[in-house]
């Protein structure tokens, strides 16, 4: 019982010091963007901070790569080892279309499960510094679609980098051995 | 009289903040905007740019005005900024983090900054970086035109530009006004546009119809038109192959407003 308490103690405290501890220089979480979920929930980007991430950038309406890229982040995840600890974020290059509701019902028609999924969108200008921040390059175009690359990025707990992908329509072996070691998989 | 020697104190007061806070003077012009041919089709086949009426920036940022918003703003000074933001060369030309020194004149255009680090300036300034559109429409002008591109002395002049030896010291802002009474668009630094990473031009645009489909999801990627056109191709280059984070002693850039 006091050896539990004593495991609670130090998981606690070393929580808490991770909490306080100040991001590194390197980290995607220094940019400082609200993402809204698909359930209308509101958080900071860096409120993702804890746990490995994949993360890409979509949107609902496109319909030839996009569904790739979401199923390309599913494919991972499975020849990963379905890890427990890895979360999946998409962000919208569309925030004019992509309301709460449009990304509700692409999750569902998607089957994704929101223990691990989060699609999510921001405003305009915070659009363009995530796809910034990320490498993605896009562009709208007058019919309203987007051009835009793709790629898939693993950040660690802390959202540094730790590898990118722009392999699409399979997995790509490399970024799931990395997804594999962030995740202790 | 004592009434007259508060009001004179306070005129006094006014003066001093005016000269004290200059980037609330930054001067912006405003740019009618329209249809515009782009070197960029809009559609990546022949579509026209369409542009709202906007203000520009009358002169790109100079080093005095970049170094009272680094006072202001201490987490973009180069020893604080995080590495996601600017690469290590930022502000590198500067004598200190919060000092200019020889290699720095007030005047002169601020470079080695980020793209991040130009947004949070014109975020500043309750601007944001223009869009390419805007940019390319704008600097298509001349002292007496609107677009002056099809004059082949335009274009002479902006290469003449891009030959110039880039160890020069750059001479201060302050050129002549075009049209719009708008200074340095061409000929002293390239410029950050807000939509740097939006132009995904292949080097060969052949691979844009088949393995590229997989790449670049929607319509056919942009394809460059107007390939005469050369000087303004060449800084779209430039500024496709940047990321974020670079800074080069040469890049600078300026703000824009929507009207």
């Amino acid at each position: 019982m006091k050896r539990l308490l004593l495991l609670l103690l130090i998981l606690f405290a070393s929580a808490a010091a991770h909490a306080a501890s100040p991001l590194p220089s390197d980290s995607l979480y220094q940019l400082s963007v609200p993402l809204t979920d698909q359930d209308g929930h509101a958080a900071p980007f860096a409120a993702r901070r804890g746990t490995p991430q994949i993360v890409s950038m979509f949107y609902t309406t496109c319909t030839m790569v996009c569904p790739m890229i979401i199923d390309t982040m599913k494919a991972t995840r499975r020849a990963a080892g379905e890890p427990t600890d890895l979360r999946l974020l998409a962000v919208s290059f569309d925030p004019g279309r992509d309301d709460v509701d449009a990304l509700r019902r692409y999750a569902a028609a998607h089957k994704l499960d929101l223990r691990w999924w989060t699609l999510a969108r921001t405003a305009p200008q915070d659009t363009r510094s995530l796809a910034a921040l990320l490498g993605v390059q896009y562009r709208k175009l007058p019919d309203g679609e987007f051009n835009h690359s793709s790629a898939l990025l693993l950040l660690d707990a802390d959202g540094r980098i730790v590898a990118r992908t722009n392999i699409i329509g399979r997995t790509d072996p490399e970024f799931v051995a990395a997804v594999r070691k962030a995740t202790g998989g | 009289m004592r009434r007259r020697s508060s009001f004179a104190r306070s005129a006094l007061v006014l003066l001093g903040l005016m000269l004290a806070v200059p980037t609330l003077a930054a001067d912006y012009k405003v740019l009618p905007g329209g249809r515009f041919e782009s070197v960029l089709p809009a559609d990546g086949k022949t579509a026209p740019a369409v542009l709202k009426p906007f203000r520009l920036r009358a002169e790109p940022v100079t080093n005095a005005e970049f170094l009272a918003f680094v006072k202001a703003h201490p987490e973009w000074r180069r020893d604080r900024v995080p590495s996601v933001f600017a690469d290590g060369r930022y502000l590198s030309q500067w004598a200190a983090p919060d000092q200019l020194g020889p290699g720095a004149l007030p005047r002169q255009p601020v470079t080695q900054v980020s793209w991040f680090a130009a947004q949070a300036f014109c975020e500043s300034e309750h601007a944001r970086l223009p869009t390419w559109y805007e940019w390319e429409y704008a600097a298509a002008a001349d002292a007496t035109r609107a677009d002056a591109r099809s004059d082949p002395a335009w274009r002479e002049r902006v290469l003449s530009w891009y030959s110039r030896p880039s160890r020069q010291a750059l001479p201060p802002v302050g050129g002549k006004p075009d049209i719009h009474g708008v200074r340095d668009l061409n000929g002293l630094v390239w410029e950050w546009v807000e939509d740097f990473n939006a132009m995904m031009t292949s080097a060969d645009s052949r691979e844009q119809d088949g393995a590229d489909k997989l790449k670049f999801c929607g319509a056919g990627a942009i394809t460059m038109e107007q390939k005469e056109n050369y000087a303004t191709l060449m800084r779209v280059a430039m500024l496709s192959s940047l990321k974020a984070t670079d800074t080069t002693a040469n890049l600078g850039f300026r703000c824009a407003r929507p009207e």
